[in-house]
C-alpha cells in the first residue's frame, strides 16, 4: 500500500510538471503579446521592450520556464500581470467558492443521477425507464449557458425563489449547484442504472429475495453498496469535468470562482494566472483521480492496489 | 512693452480659475443612498497609473483628482487640484497653482510634492504605466527613471512648475487624464505593488471594502474638496454579472445602472417596451468603427484599390446588425469630436463606381485577401456583412476570426491585410482631435507592434500634426481645429481605413436615479458620473 502510494504519488507529480511545461509552451508560442496587453495602445516601443525586459519575456524559453518552476517550487505563483497582484491570493480568495459550488453540485448530481438510475433500473422496460434515460440522455447534451439561464429565468426572475446569482447565502448556491447537478446526472443515472440491473441479476439478491425480505430492504441494504461501486470512482473523473464546465455557471451565476478567473485571463493574455489557475486545477484532477483509486479497494475488498 | 502686454493678456485668458466654466449639481439632488453598478469582468486594478479598462477608468476618476477635470457631462476642461494655471508665452512653461486644504483619504494634505511624485511615478519605466507614453512632451521625459522627471519643479508647497521640451496644445487634457492623478508617495510606498487594491487618492469618494471577485464599495469621502458633493453615501459595484442577468436584476429592482449596457440580444425588446425605452439614455460616444487596410501589402499599396473598398461597404446595413446603435461615419472623427469636418460626403456607397476603380487598378477579376475580426458578437457578423459587400465587387475575403489579442498581434505585425476594429475600436483617451491620430493613422504607430494596423504613414500630414500640436494658445484653438480637419481630409484623400460607425452610447438606469442626462452618457465618466447622480428617496 505505501509502495502503490509513493508511486502513485510520483506519477502524479510528473503529470503535474508535464502539465506545467505543455501550458507554458503553449502559452509561449502563442500568436499574442502579453506585453502590449500590459502597455496598451498608446505605448512607445522603448515602453514596450522596457516592461518586456523588467517581466523576463525577452529570454530564451527555457529561462522562462525554470523561473517560474523555481518560484513555483518556493510557493510563488508570481504576479498578474494586469492586476499586479500576487496570483496565489488570487486564486486564493476564489478557491473557496469553486469547492463549495464542486460540493454542491456533487450531492445534486449523486441525489439525481442515483434515484433516477435506480428507479430506470427497478422499472427496467417500462415507459418509465424509458422516459428517465431520455432525461438523462437530454441533460448530458444541454448546452451549459442555455440551462442556466432557464432556471434562472423560471426560478429566481418569475418565482423570486432564489436570488438572481450572487455569492454569500445557501440560497445563492441552490441555482448554480442545481444547473451543474442536472448537467451532470445523466452520467449518474446511466452508470447507477446498468450497475444496479447487473447487481439485482445476482445470486444472492436471489437468495436474499427467497429469505422474504422486504423489496424495498433488498434494494437499500443489499443491492445498493454493491451497486454504488463504480459510481463513487466516477466522482473522482467527474471533478476533472467540472474544472473544464464551471467557467460558464460560474459566470451566468456570477459566482465569484476561479473559473471566471481563469477566462478573464485567458482574453487578455494574463500569464501568471492562467499558469496558476491550470496548475491548481490539474492538481485537482489527479487528487480527485488518486482519491477515486484509493476509496475503491476500502468499499471493495476484491480490489487490490499494487 | 507693447509685446509684454500682450503677452500678459495671453496669461490672464488663461490664468482664469474655475468659476466662468464650472458647473452647477442639480438643485433638486438630495445627498444620500446607495447604488449598485454591476460589470461582468472583475476589475483589474485601481492603481490611476495602470488602470485603463472601461470600467476602471471611471471608477478611478471618483478615487483620485489630477490637476485638471472636465465640467460634467462635457469636454470642457475645468481646473481640478489646481485653482488656477498660466502658460508661458512660448507654450513651454506650465505653472499650477494648487488648491489649498485638499486632503487625501489618509487625512494627509496634498501638496505641490505630491503632484511631482505622481507625475514622476507613471513615467518611471518600472511603474509599467500603459499611459506613460500621453507624457512625453515633459522636458526630461527620455531620461524618467527612479530619480523622476527634470521638467516637473515643486516651488513652494502649493505651487508646480511644469517645464515641456516642445509645445503641446494637449497637455491640459493630459494632465487631466486619470494617469495624471495625485497620488500620497507614503500610501503607495506601503502598499507597494497592491496600490491597485489599496488606492489613496482626493476623490470624492474612498474605497470601503473590496472583496476580490465580488464586490467594490465606494463610500463618501466627507471632506471632498468641491463643496455639494458626491450625492451617494455608497456605491456597490457587483463584478461577475453577465449582461442578461444584470438587466434581469435591474428589471427586479436590484440594480441601478448595468455598467456592460444593455445585452445586444435584448435591445430590441428594451427600446420596443415603453417603459424600459424611458429609463435608457442615449448620447453621442467618442468612438470610431473602421476597416483598416493594410497600405503595405499588395494589392491595398494601390490608392484606387483602398478607394473601390470604401465604396464597396454598405454601412447602413451594417449598422442594422447592432439594430441601429450607431451613425455612419465618413471620416476619422466621431461628429461629437472637436475638428470634425461638417459637411464632407466621405465616399458614397456604389459597388459599381468600386468595381470600375478596380479595373482601372488592374483587377477587373477581383482578389483574394483575408479579414481579420475579433470572435464576440456582433463582430463576426459584422465581418460577414463586410464579406458579402466585398463580394459584391469581385474580392473574396477570408475571415480570420480570432482572439482580441491574436488580433492585436497580427495587427501590430502588419500580418494582416484587413482588419474590423470591432471590440478594439479607438474610444478617445481625451477630447482632443490629435488623439485619433498619433497611434493610429500617424508614423509613430506605424512601427512593429504598433496599433496602426494600416501602416500608414504620411511624412507631410505627420509635419502637419506636430503643427497642430505646437498651437497651444487657446486665441489660436480655431485655427488649430481647422488644421486638424485638413489633416483628416488629407488620410480620407488616402484612405488607408473604411469609416464604418461611430457607436452611440445606451445608458440603462433603474427608476430612482436622478440628475440630468448628460451623467448618463458623459464622455469621459463612463458609464456615469458618479461624482454628480444621486438617487430619489
Amino acid at each position: 500500500m505505501a509502495a502503490y502510494l509513493i508511486r502513485r504519488l510520483v506519477q502524479s507529480a510528473l503529470i503535474l510538471l508535464g502539465v506545467s511545461f505543455i501550458t507554458f509552451f503553449l502559452l509561449y508560442v502563442l500568436p499574442a503579446d502579453p506585453v502590449r496587453q500590459i502597455a496598451g495602445r498608446s505605448a512607445t516601443a522603448e515602453t514596450v521592450e522596457n516592461i518586456r525586459q523588467q517581466l523576463g519575456l525577452d529570454r530564451p524559453f527555457v529561462v522562462q520556464y525554470a523561473r517560474y518552476m523555481g518560484g513555483l517550487v518556493q510557493g510563488d505563483m508570481g504576479r498578474s500581470y494586469l492586476q499586479k497582484t500576487q496570483v496565489a491570493e488570487l486564486i486564493w480568495s476564489r478557491l473557496p467558492a469553486t469547492l463549495l459550488l464542486m460540493a454542491g453540485a456533487i450531492i445534486c448530481e449523486l441525489l439525481l443521477g442515483l434515484t433516477m438510475g435506480i428507479v430506470a433500473a427497478l422499472r427496467r422496460g417500462r415507459a418509465l425507464d424509458q422516459t428517465l434515460m431520455i432525461i438523462s440522455f437530454v441533460t448530458v447534451s444541454a448546452p451549459q449557458f442555455v440551462v442556466s439561464l432557464l432556471l434562472l429565468y423560471v426560478f429566481a426572475v418569475r418565482l423570486g425563489w432564489f436570488p438572481i446569482g450572487g455569492y454569500g447565502t445557501f440560497a445563492h448556491l441552490v441555482l448554480p449547484a442545481l444547473t451543474l447537478g442536472i448537467l451532470g446526472s445523466g452520467w449518474y443515472s446511466r452508470m447507477m442504472r446498468s450497475s444496479m440491473i447487473d447487481v439485482l441479476r445476482a445470486d444472492y439478491i436471489r437468495t436474499a429475495r427467497a429469505k422474504g425480505l422486504t423489496r424495498a430492504r433488498i434494494v437499500l441494504r443489499h443491492a445498493l453498496p454493491n451497486a454504488i461501486l463504480p459510481v463513487i470512482a466516477m466522482i473522482g473523473i467527474d471533478i476533472g469535468i467540472f474544472m473544464g464546465g464551471i467557467v460558464v455557471v460560474e459566470s451566468v451565476f456570477g459566482w465569484p470562482g476561479i473559473g471566471q478567473l481563469a477566462w478573464q485571463a485567458i482574453q487578455r493574455v494574463d500569464i501568471p494566472i492562467i499558469m496558476g489557475v491550470t496548475l491548481v486545477s490539474a492538481c485537482a484532477i489527479v487528487l480527485g483521480n488518486l482519491l477515486a483509486d484509493l476509496i475503491a479497494p476500502l468499499i471493495d475488498p476484491r480490489i487490490r492496489l499494487r | 512693452m507693447k509685446k509684454l502686454l500682450a503677452s500678459t493678456a495671453v496669461l490672464l485668458a488663461l490664468a482664469l480659475p474655475g468659476a466662468a466654466q464650472d458647473y452647477t449639481p442639480d438643485p433638486a439632488a438630495k445627498p444620500g443612498g446607495t447604488i449598485t453598478i454591476t460589470y461582468k469582468d472583475d476589475v483589474a486594478t485601481l492603481d490611476p497609473a495602470i488602470g485603463y479598462d472601461w470600467q476602471n477608468w471611471s471608477m478611478i476618476k471618483s478615487l483620485f483628482d489630477g490637476l485638471m477635470d472636465y465640467v460634467p457631462g462635457t469636454t470642457t476642461l475645468r481646473p481640478g487640484l489646481a485653482e488656477s494655471y498660466e502658460i508661458s508665452e512660448d507654450g513651454l512653461v506650465y505653472t499650477f497653482k494648487l488648491r489649498p486644504g485638499v486632503k487625501f483619504h489618509n487625512g494627509r494634505e496634498m501638496t505641490a510634492e505630491d503632484v511631482k511624485y505622481s507625475l514622476d511615478r507613471v513615467t518611471n519605466p518600472e511603474t509599467q504605466s500603459p499611459g506613460a507614453g500621453f507624457f512625453g512632451a515633459i522636458a526630461g521625459f527620455e531620461n524618467a527613471g527612479p530619480g523622476g522627471l527634470s521638467g516637473v519643479e515643486v516651488v513652494d508647497p502649493l505651487t508646480v512648475r511644469i517645464t515641456l521640451s516642445r509645445p503641446d496644445a494637449t497637455f491640459l487634457h493630459v494632465m487631466a487624464l486619470n494617469f495624471a492623478s495625485v497620488v500620497p508617495k507614503e500610501a503607495v510606498e506601503e502598499a507597494g505593488a497592491d496600490f491597485g487594491k489599496k488606492p489613496v487618492g482626493t476623490g470624492a469618494y474612498r474605497l470601503a471594502e473590496w472583496t476580490l471577485g465580488q464586490r467594490l464599495v465606494f463610500e463618501k469621502n466627507a471632506d471632498y474638496w468641491r463643496p455639494g458633493v458626491p450625492f451617494l453615501d455608497s456605491i456597490v459595484f457587483e463584478v461577475g454579472q453577465e449582461p442578461v442577468v444584470a438587466l434581469l436584476r435591474l428589471q427586479k429592482g436590484e440594480v441601478d445602472v448595468p455598467g456592460d449596457g444593455i445585452p445586444p440580444a435584448k435591445f430590441t425588446e428594451v427600446m420596443n417596451d415603453p417603459a424600459q425605452a424611458a429609463r435608457v439614455v442615449v448620447g453621442g460616444q467618442l468612438h470610431t468603427g473602421y476597416i483598416t487596410l493594410n497600405v503595405t501589402l499588395p494589392p491595398f499599396d494601390k490608392l484606387e484599390v483602398r478607394k473601390a473598398i470604401n465604396m464597396a461597404i454598405n454601412k447602413d446595413r451594417i449598422i442594422q446588425i447592432i439594430n441601429g446603435r450607431a451613425v455612419p461615419a465618413n471620416q476619422p472623427l466621431p461628429p461629437s469630436m472637436p475638428g470634425y469636418t461638417e459637411g464632407y460626403a466621405g465616399y458614397p456607397y456604389d459597388p459599381e463606381g468600386a468595381k470600375k476603380l478596380l479595373a482601372d487598378a488592374g483587377l477587373a477579376d477581383g482578389f483574394e485577401t483575408e479579414l481579420y475580426v475579433m470572435n464576440t458578437d456582433p463582430n463576426p457578423r459584422i465581418a460577414q456583412a463586410i464579406q458579402q459587400d466585398l463580394a459584391a465587387i469581385g474580392i473574396k475575403a477570408n475571415i480570420q476570426n480570432l482572439a482580441q489579442a491574436n488580433v492585436i498581434e497580427a495587427g501590430g505585425a502588419g500580418t494582416a491585410p484587413m482588419i474590423w476594429s470591432g471590440g478594439m475600436a479607438w474610444i478617445a483617451d481625451f477630447p482632443d482631435p490629435s488623439n485619433f491620430y498619433g497611434p493610429i493613422l500617424g508614423c509613430a504607430g506605424a512601427g512593429e507592434g504598433g496599433w496602426n494596423w494600416s501602416k500608414f504613414c504620411d511624412p507631410a500630414l505627420d509635419a502637419k500634426a506636430v503643427e497642430a500640436d505646437s498651437m497651444f494658445d487657446p486665441a489660436r484653438s480655431a485655427d488649430r481645429l481647422k488644421l486638424w480637419s485638413d489633416i483628416y481630409m488629407g488620410v480620407m484623400e488616402q484612405a488607408p481605413w473604411v469609416p464604418v460607425f461611430n457607436e452611440e452610447r445606451y445608458t440603462m438606469k433603474s427608476e430612482r436615479m436622478g440628475g440630468e442626462d448628460a451623467l448618463y452618457v458623459d464622455p469621459v465618466s463612463i458609464p456615469v458620473n458618479y461624482d454628480y447622480v444621486w438617487v430619489k428617496q
